[in-house]
């Protein structure tokens, strides 16, 4: 199946070839990064998670929205979901593709990742990250496959599928709640240590990873006249607006607590993200409030039926709730936490240029990754359709 | 009986050095030597005997090291810093012990590495600073350094188990088997680890260590205060204890006479961070 995507017309290729310069750009960075060190990175002795860690995280919750999808269609036998089922799943093989990247280019001495499976350690959530990742990816790539294979033959998804497909809906709650553990488990850092935290990931993650996927979706329709179906993009906007505002609720659950309670080791970093510590006002601080603001603008914009039916206010929508999630994860996640430090000291973080290139070079090896499953998804649709 | 001596360490290091590579890559051909200083030489991995229990894990397993009768042993090893007893002086010379011993070089900015260094009550202990207090306490500098946790959260969060508690409490590094995740370090709620952003070999001054017979580190691992398990081993006090004129004791917790317990006995003590329950075995007698 994979040969259709090596035949496109001369815009797809030149999109390909971007990415693939994108990619070189990142693989070259990275290998300075590889000589000299994650130095090369903004990250520091107090900020030793950074933006890779961070996108990772968001990714995460990009690849388990796919949930979102798989569920309604495979439990519920949601019709509408049809045609655009696919290209969540495939969607959700390239973000973890990313997430595994980021991990990677995040190691101090990449060569020894197999440690890790050398010397399991299930004391580590990051042992577990890895396991849980790894199936996901593996259940995904098997199911979205055979699904497709099965199209073309125009026969129903092949019966050893079905567990898989079961599997896969527990298994995408699994990737996001690990990856939660990973900060809500630690002593001493006030601003992960809370049991909300995995469930403000899902809700943030079913907010953005359907977002993502409307975009995606539109954009397809555009460029190839493949037509998710204007059901299934209902459908899912109606999915981002009770995520999203469930996403702003639980950070309402953080900040009441947090804010009430008022224990410092708590509240310095709230305080520090949206208001500056000890009169040093933080650099994300702007971003901090944007994120809120796309927030509560989409939230207006998606609840009213008739607009979020209509495509011209629905864009803008979902393009101000990728950009609310992704700040939250993307940016507050990794300031808020190690910001103030365990010593109660403020070093702030701002990633490099040269780590800004490796994080589009992972990000444009999930683009290429994605390019080439939706155009052999599409292409196999439509020559189904046409015949 | 668990001191890594050198022999030990460099076994161990080769026996981790060849896991880790897993034989020859792109990058190990583009960068001949980058992997690892200790290569070669190497016996079979799956041959030789792991460095630890597996059932638990961290702990050394008996048999594996070469005993020495003078080194010093402790169920749980233990320190006391009498605040009394420090001078600015006092200060100095430990800190800089440390670093001359352990190879800890000076590098500037914020991807430093920091053994035991200098900071202010309300840095060490955040919990307990209030605005009235006791001035000659308050402006007191606090020489922190890695509590070796009775409890420790970097030993729990390590994927490899590079961060590891030996069997008489010391929580130690193997740096050849660390991928610098850096996961410990965000679990440590003492800021007590640092990673080697860069090429530690770098910054010493003339471009040699200061103490030969201590191992440098590589780029792209994390390192912290070992409580000197490579003096131990010969039957040393750690070397900020020796230098401290009396200021620093160290001693098994397990043992009712030990300097440590007996003072703890009769001096009002306090930890870092007792509420979280790590259980830090360094004490700061009042
Ligand atoms: S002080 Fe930090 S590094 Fe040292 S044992 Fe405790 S948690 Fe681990
Ligand atoms: S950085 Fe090294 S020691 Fe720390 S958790 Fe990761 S593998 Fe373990």
């Amino acid at each position: 199946m994979l040969e259709k995507a090596l035949k496109g017309e001369p815009r797809y290729w030149a999109w390909v070839v971007f990415l693939l310069v994108v990619i070189g750009a990142g693989f070259g960075a990275y290998l300075v990064q590889y000589t000299e060190g994650l130095t090369i990175t903004g990250m520091s002795r107090d900020v030793t998670w950074g933006f890779y860690i961070a996108q990772f995280t968001f990714l995460v919750g990009v690849a388990a929205s796919a949930v979102m999808l798989v569920l309604p269609y495979y439990l519920h036998h949601y019709k509408a979901f049809g045609r655009i089922t696919i290209l969540g799943e495939f969607l959700a093989i390239s973000a973890v593709t990313m997430c595994l990247l980021f991990i990677i280019v995040d190691l101090g001495r990449p060569m020894r990742l197999m440690n890790v499976l050398l010397h399991p350690t299930p004391n580590s959530i990051l042992f577990w990250d890895m396991v849980v990742l790894n199936g996901y990816l593996f259940i995904n790539l098997f199911v979205g496959w055979a699904a497709l294979g099965a199209e073309r033959k125009e026969l129903p998804p092949p019966k050893w599928t079905k567990p898989l497909i079961y599997l896969s809906i527990p298994w995408a709650v699994s990737i996001h709640t690990v990856t939660a553990f990973l900060y809500a488990g630690l002593p001493g850092r006030g601003f992960w240590l809370t049991a909300i935290m995995a469930p403000r990931f899902l809700a943030s993650a079913f907010a953005a990873g359907p977002a993502v996927l409307i975009m995606l979706a539109l954009l397809v329709k555009k460029l190839t006249k493949f037509d998710a179906g204007k059901e299934a993009i209902e459908s899912l906007a109606k999915i981002i607006t009770y995520a999203i505002i469930l996403h702003l609720f639980f950070f309402f659950l953080e900040v009441f607590t947090v804010a009430y309670s008022a224990i410092p080791g708590h509240l310095s970093h709230l305080q520090y993200l949206y208001f500056g510590l000890h009169g040093h006002p933080s650099n994300v601080m702007p971003l901090m409030w944007l994120a809120l603001c796309c927030g509560f603008t989409s939230i207006a914009l998606l609840i009213v039926p008739k607009w979020r039916q209509n495509h011209k206010i629905l864009l803008p929508a979902v393009i101000l709730v990728f950009i609310c999630t992704w700040i939250d994860k993307g940016i507050g996640m990794i300031s808020g936490g190690f910001v103030p430090n365990p010593l109660h000291e403020i070093t702030e973080y701002a990633p490099t240029g040269l780590e800004l290139m490796i994080t589009f070079g992972v990000y444009a090896v999930g683009a290429l990754v994605l390019t080439i499953l939706y155009k052999t998804a599409i292409t196999v649709k439509q020559y189904k359709e046409l015949t | 009986m668990m001191g890594v001596n050198r022999r030990d360490f460099l076994r161990i290091a080769g026996l981790t050095a060849a896991i880790g590579m897993g034989g020859k890559t792109a990058f190990d051909l583009l960068w001949p030597g980058q992997l690892d200083a200790a290569e070669g030489g190497v016996e079979g991995w799956w041959k030789s005997k792991t460095p630890e229990n597996p059932l638990f894990p961290g702990d050394m397993a008996p048999g594996n090291e070469v005993p020495n009768p003078a080194e010093l042993t402790a169920k749980r090893w233990g320190m006391a810093l009498d605040m009394r007893k420090f001078t600015a002086a006092t200060r100095a010379a430990v800190v800089k012990a440390c670093n001359q011993v352990h190879n800890v070089p000076a590098i500037p900015g914020n991807q430093n590495i920091k053994w035991i260094w200098e900071t202010s009550f309300e840095h060490a202990f955040p919990d307990l600073a209030q605005e009235y207090m006791d001035n000659e306490v308050h402006d007191l500098p606090f020489l922190v350094l890695c509590n070796h946790c009775d409890n420790p959260p970097c030993v729990r969060v390590c994927p490899t188990k590079a961060t590891f508690r030996r069997a008489d409490g010391i929580v130690m590094m193997d740096m050849h088997r660390c991928i610098g995740c850096r996961f410990c370090m965000a679990a440590c709620p003492f800021g007590s680890r640092s990673f080697n952003f860069a090429d530690p070999r770098k910054f010493f001054p003339d471009g040699k260590e200061p103490n030969p017979t201590y191992p440098t580190r590589t780029k792209g691992v994390v390192e912290k205060c070992t409580f000197c398990t490579e003096r131990l081993a010969k039957g040393e006090l750690p070397a900020c204890v020796e230098v401290s004129g009396g200021a620093m004791l160290f001693g098994d917790m397990a043992d009712s006479g030990s300097p440590v317990r007996q003072a703890l006995r009769t001096r009002y003590a306090i930890r870092r961070k007792n509420e979280l329950g790590t259980a830090p075995q360094v004490y700061y007698l009042i």
